[in-house]
């Protein structure tokens, strides 16, 4: 597994990425936002969390405009595989590659906890090491999370199995105190058409070593290298 | 050339920063405000001359960027 992880000025989730991924067994490079291409042989593109540009304009809109979101795009076209994780999922859905938008949390708070997930599908690369319906540990970070597409969307979403995560309590129920940010349907990540591409709110990442709090978040990374 | 954007919340999209500007003017005694949505200006100098090509240009810049379509619409105001 060959990992390229796109760093966008403001980018600041990118070190934590890098060694949950070399922790599972991948090769991690990283990219510069400005680059026009992808290193030889990438397999997954990564688009960290963080800040990109100040969040000027709206989270991630700047950012999904860069060069080497081109670059992404092609890697996505060809059936390559692309994980946003916050910021990321913001700047994939600024960029067209997954649909919707990320916005300001309902109760308008910045929010950073520990947030329970139940995974809502076990057969992508990217969930291979859960199981269907299990309920993960891991951290949100966010102030604009609060995920937002028009019913066509949502049901199209829904309809063809692209929700990845939903907000849930420790039994894998949707509860309205699970969902801090606000989210149709509790919706914390979803896939692309494809499955190649994912986007999530929350940070897997924080949650990969005994050390600092858990390691839920390592199914992830290690489903992504197996 | 001179031209000014306005980006605003489609109707139906939750406005939580709307809300909470409502709820202080409220809290200030203001009464007969019922509704806040907040938005955004752009204000633009352009070179081009013609209106028509001004305009054409504004509309790619908020369908590029300026505007997220899917919760936002734009208008263009030409000076």
């Amino acid at each position: 597994m060959r990992a390229a992880i796109i760093v966008f000025p403001g980018s600041n989730r990118d070190a934590d990425v890098a060694r949950a991924l070399a922790q599972s067994g991948a090769e991690v490079v990283k990219v510069w936002h400005a680059d026009t291409a992808l290193p030889a042989g990438t397999d997954l593109a990564v688009l960290p969390g963080g800040f990109s540009y100040g969040d000027y304009l709206r989270c991630g809109a700047i950012a999904g405009r860069a060069a080497a979101m081109d670059a992404v795009r092609a890697h996505a076209a060809r059936g390559g595989l692309v994980l946003g994780i916050c910021n990321g999922f913001q700047i994939l859905c600024e960029s067209g590659l997954l649909p919707g938008v990320l916005m300001r949390n309902v109760d308008r708070r910045f929010i950073c906890h520990r947030q329970l997930l139940r995974v809502e599908r076990a057969d992508t690369r990217f969930t291979s090491a859960y199981a269907k319906n299990q309920v993960i540990d891991v951290c949100v970070a966010h102030g604009e999370g609060n995920y937002f597409a028009d019913a066509e969307t949502i049901a199209r979403l829904e309809g063809d199995g692209r929700v990845a995560f939903r907000y849930s309590d420790a039994a894998g129920n949707l509860t309205v105190d699970a969902n801090r940010n606000g989210s149709l349907n509790s919706i914390a990540g979803i896939y692309s058409e494809n499955l190649n591409v994912l986007g999530l709110m929350p940070h897997p990442e924080n949650f990969v070593e005994d050390l600092v709090g858990g390691t839920d978040g390592r199914g992830l990374f290690t489903s992504l290298a197996a | 050339m001179k031209a000014r954007i306005i980006v605003t919340l489609k109707t139906g999209v939750l406005d939580p920063q709307g809300k909470a500007i409502e709820a202080a003017l409220t809290s200030f005694g203001l009464s007969g405000i019922d509704s806040v949505r907040q938005g955004k200006v752009f204000d633009v100098e352009i070179a081009e001359e013609d209106r028509a090509a001004a305009e054409t240009t504004l509309k790619s810049a908020c369908e590029k960027l300026l505007a997220n379509t899917v919760v936002e619409n734009y208008a263009i105001e030409i000076a």
